[in-house]
């Protein structure tokens, strides 16, 4: 048995797709056959709320009278690319103020998308076309034109798990990692990750159509960072940092329930996005991959505290159970990335496409095949 | 039962007799959590462990050796409405105060089991967190 995109959309448009949440499936797995799963269920939805540093927003101003060639621009004080066009902008989520560090391009998105007011500042050398030198302003979502949130990568299919052999406290984007392996942490939603569900991106391509911080957003690329070249456990998922997506939306469907700006000690500023994807079970491959559970996924230990030397490797039923075992001793295991917002997320998906609020979109191009990851050498 | 305070006490009022004081005389287990004194007197963190007649009557005796004692419950506190789960707190968390799981993945907070180490503070990505010791 095999179902088509159109197949499924037509039972979207007719309120009678099943929709399961990857969690719930997984569940069904355990007395079910992908066969059986896959005459029963028609659409999987996944999710994932982390943190994610290549995030950012694209801004149209719109033009002031007489017009700026904005090459100098700040956004309450913070600087931001002056490198588009005469009044657009890219926000990058990093982007911080050296004198308050703890406030960042990620919370003027979401400064923006709560519906404040961002004071802009810019300046020009003034040109014979756009005259105007500087300018101070007051905008928001109301006065500007396009605000479009881009992720260059977001929903890594797995990810390492952070701890720290060394002697010291280390302050990383993986948190906290007390000396001596006293904690681990770990980023990934597991079995509910989309990445997880559809590790070799049969149905997630450009194009595809996702939950994006609660708009309706799309897969618009491979993400940056592509890696088809990780090891496989025995149930093909791949080990660590492998696949990525690159996903935009508009921001002012988003809420700010599902994006947060945030800031990681002695690291810097950084963004929780939240990413809903859904797999359309088209044949029992599918089904059974949808079936993965968290014992079944595994990834590497990475140690925080010896040059990212990888140590050893666990599974997220482990991780989730809140410690495992380790050089002979029990190491405190904790989450980065939200798992109850994850839940709300293929939970809203979930009800979106069975309303019919929400149809699914074949990818328009796959993602690449056969890629790895190239290091960067000093000269 | 097992009862934290916040003690601070002035130049003239020493802590280590206060200490002794408690053991001895009113039979209370103490733990010193916290303690940062200098010159011009200081603040302790105690946990105090006996029932609760005793560690009422102990409270009481310091309380008229001149130092002041306010319980720890009311210190320490996160924006629960702001919180978005992530976790990143809880694994810095000595003591188990802070802990998140199943069934829901919500984070919780028992503060009776706080020991003021302050790791939390810095390791909230949203900053939720505010440790004060003034009631
Ligand atoms: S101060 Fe320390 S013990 Fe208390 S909640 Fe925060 S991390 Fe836990
Ligand atoms: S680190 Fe902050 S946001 Fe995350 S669970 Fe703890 S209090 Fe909530």
């Amino acid at each position: 048995m095999t179902k088509s995109y159109e197949e499924i959309n037509e039972k979207i448009r007719a309120g009678k797709a099943v929709v399961m949440t990857a969690e719930q499936v997984s569940e069904m797995a355990r007395t079910m056959s992908a066969k059986e799963i896959l005459s029963k269920v028609d659409v999987v939805t996944t999710a994932t709320f982390g943190a994610m540093c290549s995030s950012g927003a694209f801004l149209n101003f719109g033009h002031a009278n007489p017009p700026i060639r904005m090459e100098r621009i700040e956004l309450n004080g913070v600087p931001v690319s002056g490198g588009l066009a005469a009044v657009d902008t890219f926000v990058g989520a990093t982007d911080c103020n050296v004198q308050n560090p703890t406030y960042g391009g990620a919370h003027i998105i979401q400064d923006l998308i709560d519906g404040k007011e961002v004071t802009l500042e810019a300046w020009g050398k003034g040109t014979d076309c756009y005259p105007r030198k500087h300018i101070r302003t007051h905008i928001s979502l109301d006065t500007i034109n396009e605000a479009i949130l881009m992720n260059p990568r977001n929903a890594y299919q797995n990810y390492n798990v952070a701890l720290n052999t060394s002697d010291r406290t280390l302050y990383t984007y993986m948190g906290t990692l007390l000396p001596h392996m006293k904690n681990a942490s770990y980023s990934s939603a597991g079995e509910l990750s989309p990445l997880l569900n559809d590790p070799e991106c049969r149905t997630i391509g450009l194009g595809t159509k996702i939950f994006l911080c609660g708009a309706q957003g799309y897969v618009v690329w491979n993400g940056t960072q592509f890696n088809c070249s990780k090891p496989l456990n025995e149930n093909g998922v791949p080990m660590g940092n492998a696949r990525t997506l690159a996903l935009m939306g508009e921001m002012r469907e988003m809420s700010s329930e599902f994006i947060r700006g945030a800031y990681f000690e002695k690291y810097g500023v950084t963004m929780y996005v939240g990413v809903g994807v859904p797999i359309p079970l088209l044949d029992e491959d599918l089904a059974h991959r949808v079936s993965i559970r968290n014992s079944q996924i595994d990834t590497f230990i990475e140690d925080y505290g010896h040059e990212c030397e990888l140590i050893g490797q666990v599974n997220y039923e482990q991780l989730r159970s809140g410690e495992f075992e380790f050089r002979g001793r029990k190491i405190h295991t904790a989450p980065l990335s939200s798992l109850y917002k994850a839940r709300r997320i293929a939970g809203i998906l979930k009800q979106w496409i069975e309303q019919g609020r929400f149809e699914l979109t074949a990818p328009v191009r796959p993602m690449p095949a056969g890629t790895s990851l190239k290091g960067l050498k000093e000269i | 039962m097992i009862k934290k305070v916040v003690v601070t006490f002035p130049a003239d009022t020493a802590s280590q007799p206060l200490i002794y004081e408690l053991i001895k005389k009113y039979d209370i287990k103490v733990s010193i959590i916290k303690a940062d004194i200098d010159a011009n007197g200081g603040k302790l963190v105690l946990e105090l462990d006996s029932d609760s007649e005793h560690i009422a009557q102990s409270v009481q005796f310091m309380k008229d050796s001149g130092v002041d004692v306010s319980p720890l419950e009311k210190k320490i506190s996160y924006d629960d409405t702001r919180c978005i789960s992530c976790g990143a707190c809880t694994s810095a968390c000595p003591s188990g105060a802070l802990s998140i799981g199943a069934p829901d993945w919500k984070l919780k907070f028992q503060p009776d089991r706080c020991v003021v180490c302050k790791l939390c503070i810095v390791s909230c990505p949203l900053k939720l967190f505010r440790i004060e010791f003034a009631e």
